[in-house]
């Protein structure tokens, strides 16, 4: 039995994360950065997230397919797509924004992918949802909200449009 | 007949239980939902291609064997690229054939390499049909990929082909396509028609006389010309095929002069093809022979591309294979 | 002398026509009653119920190879000749292709003496009918046919030229021996390993046309008719090739032909995805081709099934389907494929029987293959309503390689008889 509640109030914790990347850049002394989103729900986010920090400039989208660390125990994403960055990423300063946090481990594989496309400046991680159950140590510069999650529980970004992160019941791990 | 063998899918060998490619044998028993798949996975990695750094983890910690029975710079140099992008080891073994000619060191040879733990073979062969013996003689989990065998299939060329002719014409479904030259012993030429099979090309011709004509080849679904002008008229994509020189001596051909004069590709044939039609050739090429240096150079020949796209084919075939070793051994409760 | 009576089995003879319930009676190595009642005075040392079995005259094959002498490592006269005797084959006649070639009498003698040391089935030989089977020097054939040869061949190995094969069909004509030929053009044939047609074109397999046979055929037939040679044409694949037969019969040459067993069950179907199990000599050719074939055999324009029993070593099959060498391992399966393919191809067993025994057995001149008084007492019981499942374990040739091997066939043999003896099951087994 599958059952989908809304959580949260999606927009409003936009405009509370694009309050706090503005604050938080300009405390770090950055000028200007480029936004890169993680497919799929990562790219649904950081466009909305743009379009509230009034971000000129495309977002560039990460498919992390080739950079995971499970491939040789899943295999391959069956439905890779091209990454696109559409701005140079060497010495520049980036946002990362993904929808959930959990363990950190797609996030180090976007870390490592966006390396290849030159030394970026610095990153900055911005997520909606905070789930814990870490096993990388890695934590977000920018958060939506912490879930706490019941076992069996999973939660799943709805979209693009509109945004809606969903949590998803009695669904087998 | 007394044995059964009505309605077993082909080339069943190269899918796992899943039907993911564990082997990349051929292109016949491959739906066009797999064809696309590859086609796919083959776009992101000429996304790769363009980085300042042009390779991924994927295969970190595995090892490729190229095992090249038959000389080839090209396929060889290709393969090796992509596994390296793929961040595999490779292993290039070139085998003088008459140094094996009996399959006991074939097998042999295999198993030698298999105690090296190699996780995937990438064979070229001058026997059709080699990659299948290989692929049913290796251990479970071990993947096999036809660099070309005998005049069976090179199914990564004809896919490499396949992303070319998209590329172009974003689809398949309208498109006349010609295949002109030495069909009979063209491995690319059986690949291809497998593919734009699948794929749903509106018209397959083949274009060449019936010495270099296999047996009932309108069976594969093609349409048969003799003549190039005939055969060429609105054709969207033109094919030309390498004419082996050693054909003259067979008694296939009377002679180089007249196989030019007959099917030769000049700039003044191409126009009875559609003026948007694209040229291919699987190199290496003959100048002169089978191809003019004016159509090969010129404004319509997609030769290089070819070439830029085969390595992301081949990268996308190597871990989807790979990727569908590892599911059939996860799903036999092996890992 | 030992006598033995074999009762009540189904005694099916295509030769006499006989096919009912009755007895054999053996006396030494000959049959001396057949029917229900024994010879007067006749009085068994053994009698064996075999209730419910049939009783088959025993098989005669014209071409199985026993690889001795020079092939041990693919068989050896202890091995095939076990298979023999499981699969009721009570004579067999091995082709010249041994090293040393048999081209002489020193070499059909070894074979004889093989063959004698061996026991369980007769062993006949086919010698060359060139030195070392090149096709240029005649060999010595009256000297084959004093060793025991029962005719001629020299394979599909080509002659020199055509004047060469004329000169050799004379010289065996005037010695009256039987010139076996297996029509292949060679050139047409080169590098081929399969029926040329749209299958072997989508795999890219060399193709054998048709024509290598056809033409191999008319030609054997226009020099056979010219000198007046007794021929026996094959193993024959095409249809084409059965009608040319047909026709040379109707002139009254004197030929006759042969088809291999794997031709009448196979098609080319069976090498999709380069299945080398099915490599073999002639091709595997498209159904109608078999279907011609089968009906050859019913109206007796073709004489004859051959095992074409070729036992190859592991080694030999792993590789490439070009590279591995053609041929099943057939003795043991040919009564069960036989009922099998009689069940399946509406063939009556019969016919497929007399192409087995009387058939091969007039055409090698020494008669027999009957069940019939005074004939020599070679024959097998075999269960039709039992069924086996051959495994490399218990398989007796040498040769593993057979299609048949882990399926179930149906059909079992349970006693094979040669001269009088008991040889399969044998007591030591």
């Amino acid at each position: 039995m599958m059952t989908e509640d809304p959580l949260v109030d999606v927009g409003s914790l936009l405009q509370s994360m694009a309050q706090k990347v503005t604050s938080l850049m300009q405390a770090r002394n950055i000028g200007h950065y480029e936004i890169v989103g993680i497919r799929s729900g990562g790219v649904w986010l950081a466009k909305a997230l743009g379009a509230e920090l009034g971000h000129r400039g495309a977002v560039g989208e990460l498919d992390i397919s080739f950079y995971r660390d499970d491939f040789t125990r899943i295999g391959l994403h069956p439905r890779v797509r091209p990454s696109a960055l559409p701005f140079a990423t060497e010495d520049q300063n980036l946002l990362l924004v993904d929808d959930v946090l959990m363990s950190g481990r797609t996030i180090r594989a976007a870390m490592n992918e966006l390396f290849d496309f030159g030394r970026p400046a610095s990153i900055t991680l911005a997520v909606l949802a905070d789930i814990g159950q870490r096993e990388l140590p890695i934590q977000p510069d920018v958060l939506g909200c912490t879930l706490h999650l019941k076992p069996g529980q999973r939660v799943k970004l709805l979209g693009p449009e509109p945004l809606n992160l969903v949590v998803k019941q009695g669904v087998p791990t | 007949m007394i044995w059964p063998t009505e309605n077993k899918p082909r080339a069943a060998i190269q899918l796992n239980h899943e039907g993911q490619l564990r082997h990349f044998l051929s292109i016949e028993g491959l739906k066009r939902e797999l064809l696309i798949e590859i086609l796919d996975t083959a776009e992101s990695f000429i996304e790769v291609g363009s980085r300042s750094i042009r390779k991924v983890p994927l295969l970190r910690g595995k090892t490729v064997a190229n095992l090249f029975f038959e000389a080839s710079t090209r396929t060889r140099s290709t393969f090796e690229l992509a596994a390296k992008r793929l961040s595999a080891d490779v292993l290039n073994i070139n085998i003088n054939t008459s140094a094996t000619t009996k399959g006991e060191s074939l097998s042999d040879m295999l198993r030698n390499l298999e105690a090296m733990a190699v996780d995937m073979f990438v064979v070229r062969h001058v026997q059709s049909g080699s990659p299948h013996f290989i692929a049913t003689a290796v251990t479970p989990g071990v993947s096999v990929i036809n660099a070309g065998d005998g005049r069976h299939e090179h199914p990564t060329q004809a896919m490499l082909d396949m992303l070319t002719i998209r590329q172009h014409k974003g689809g398949f479904e309208n498109l006349t396509v010609a295949i002109v030259g030495d069909i009979l012993h063209s491995r690319v030429a059986r690949s291809e028609i497998h593919a734009l099979k699948a794929l749903g090309a509106a018209e397959i011709r083949v274009i060449a006389p019936d010495t270099l004509l296999p047996v009932d080849v309108e069976s594969m679904g093609v349409k048969v010309f003799s003549t190039l002008d005939e055969g060429l008229r609105d054709a969207d994509v033109v094919v030309t095929l390498r004419l082996q020189k050693e054909r003259m001596e067979g008694a296939l051909l009377p002679s180089e002069h007249e196989f030019y004069r007959l099917y030769g590709l000049s700039a003044e044939r191409m126009r009875s093809a559609k003026p948007d039609a694209i040229v291919m050739h699987p190199g290496p090429m003959n100048r002169g022979v089978e191809i003019d240096s004016a159509v090969a150079d010129g404004a319509q020949s997609v030769i290089l591309q070819q070439v830029t796209n085969g390595i992301a084919v081949r990268m996308a075939v190597m871990s989807m294979a790979m990727s569908g070793q590892i599911n059939a051994l996860a799903a036999r409760g092996g890992q | 002398m030992t006598r033995s009576a074999i009762l009540n089995g189904r005694l099916y003879d295509p030769a006499s026509g006989l096919d009912k319930r009755g007895n054999l009676y053996i006396d030494g190595d000959r049959l001396v009653g057949v029917g229900e009642q024994p010879p007067s005075g006749f009085v068994a040392d053994q009698e064996i119920n075999v209730d419910g079995l049939w009783v088959l005259p025993g098989l005669f094959d014209l071409y199985a190879c026993l690889r001795q002498p020079g092939f041990e490592h693919k068989g050896t006269f202890a091995s095939e000749l076990r298979a023999a005797v499981k699969g009721g084959v009570t004579s067999v006649c091995c082709p010249p292709n041994t090293s040393p070639v048999n081209d002489s009498a020193a070499v059909s003698n070894l074979i004889n003496d093989l063959a004698r040391e061996t026991g369980l089935s007769r062993v006949y030989a086919l010698g060359a009918i060139t030195q070392g089977l090149s096709g240029e020097q005649l060999s010595e054939m009256y000297a084959l046919k004093a060793a025991g040869c029962i005719g001629v061949t020299n394979l599909r190995r080509p002659f020199r030229n055509n004047k060469i094969m004329k000169r050799c069909l004379e010289y065996a004509c005037s010695h009256d021996i039987t010139v076996f030929a297996c029509p292949e053009d060679a050139a047409l044939a080169q590098d081929g390993c399969v029926h040329e047609g749209a299958i072997a074109s989508r795999l890219g397999l060399a193709g054998i046309p048709a024509s290598a046979e056809t033409l191999a055929v008319s030609q054997w037939l226009m020099l056979a008719e010219d000198t007046d040679v007794r021929l026996h044409l094959g193993p024959l694949s095409c249809a084409r090739s059965v009608e040319l037969v047909r026709e040379a019969k109707q002139r009254g040459l004197k030929v006759t032909a042969n088809v291999a067993l794997a031709n009448l069950m196979f098609t080319e179907a069976c090498i999709e995805d380069f299945d080398s199990r099915f490599h073999v000599r002639p091709p595997l050719r498209r159904e109608q081709d078999r279907q011609a074939l089968l009906d050859g055999l019913r109206e007796g324009v073709l004489d004859v099934i051959v095992s074409k029993h070729e036992p190859h070593e592991i080694a030999a099959l792993l590789a490439p389907f070009a590279e591995t060498e053609p041929g099943m391992s057939q003795l043991e399966t040919w009564l069960s494929q036989m009922l099998l393919l009689s069940r399946e191809s509406q063939i009556d067993f019969g016919v497929l029987l007399a192409a087995s025994t009387v058939g091969p057995a007039r055409v090698s001149g020494l008669g027999g293959g009957a069940l019939k008084v005074g004939e020599l007492a070679d024959f097998s019981v075999f269960d039709p309503n039992a069924e086996w499942t051959p495994t490399a374990v218990q398989w007796m040739s040498a040769g593993k390689n057979s299609p048949w091997l882990d399926r179930t066939l149906p059909g079992v043999v349970t006693m094979t008889w040669v001269g009088g003896k008991n040889v399969y099951p044998s007591v030591t087994q």
